[in-house]
């Protein structure tokens, strides 16, 4: 068992939060990308965490990694636009199934688990470094 | 011999820095769907930690014999956490407890290593003649 383990459990998070923090700020970024058609309108996309059970070389055990980032299965927003340059020939346009409020809640979600691996951070090395100077 | 010398606080700050690992795990992973939030039962393993001190190593000849320090490690004393309110996707972190958890956990850390500290201060100035 290595001391700084709990370092890297806690960077793995802070990872894990960014990534996180990523892809909604591309779903913000894309809410407005309209498309002529289903199939090349951007789709939401959320990142799915999986715990580090064996960890390799570079992953702690313990920890949190970002398993895979799927696309939302919700249905996209079609909207009746027939003067809209992007329209089809029936006359819709595409809207992405981003839900805005949804995203700005998770923002918020994954800064606060952010801050709380930083503290966990900060009250480890403060820790760390009282053990290093035992016996001074 | 270090054993009798730091008494119980050398078990106690490993099993307080394993706990410490343990709830960070466990704040790691407040997102992570169907993660099940875990701690250390500390009375029992510091108990079990403070009997192993005193248990004498068996001998290993040969570098393929299994270490006798194996046999009782913390991860016998991880109990699951019962939750106040599980959430739909099958994680029971909350994060409020953890949080507090932790900060206690932190601070009857900081008590050990005072503890041990005085210790190492004392024989200094006994060996000093002070």
């Amino acid at each position: 068992m290595s001391m700084f383990n709990i370092l890297d459990i806690s960077a793995s998070a802070m990872h894990a939060q960014t990534v996180r923090l990523n892809t909604i700020a591309s779903n913000m970024a894309n809410v407005d990308s309209i498309s002529s058609n289903s199939e090349e309108t951007y789709r939401s996309k959320q990142p799915v965490f999986q715990t580090i059970l064996e960890g390799s070389e570079h992953e702690p055990r313990g920890g949190v990694r970002v398993k895979e980032i799927v696309e939302s299965q919700e249905p996209l927003k079609m909207e009746y636009a027939p003067n809209h340059p992007m329209a089809n020939e029936e006359g819709y346009i595409f809207r992405p199934n981003v839900n805005v409020v949804e995203e700005m809640a998770n923002m918020m979600s994954a800064s606060r688990s952010y801050e709380t691996n930083i503290e966990v951070m900060n009250t480890s090395k403060q820790l760390l470094l009282r053990t290093i100077q035992l016996g001074k | 011999m270090a054993e009798s010398i730091f008494g119980i606080h050398e078990a106690a700050f490993r099993v307080r820095s394993a706990r410490a690992e343990v709830l960070a795990n466990n704040l790691a992973n407040a997102d992570t769907p169907n993660f099940k939030a875990r701690d250390i039962d500390f009375r029992k393993a510091i108990s079990e930690a403070h009997r192993d001190s005193e248990r004498f190593e068996m001998a290993r000849t040969h570098n393929k014999h299994i270490s006798s320090e194996n046999f009782s490690s913390t991860e016998a004393f991880l109990k699951y956490r019962l939750p106040t309110q599980p959430a739909l996707d099958g994680n029971t972190v909350e994060t409020h407890i953890e949080k507090a958890q932790f900060m206690e956990n932190s601070i009857q850390q900081t008590a050990t290593l005072e503890f041990l500290n005085s210790k190492i201060k004392g024989i200094r100035g006994a060996l000093k003649g002070e």
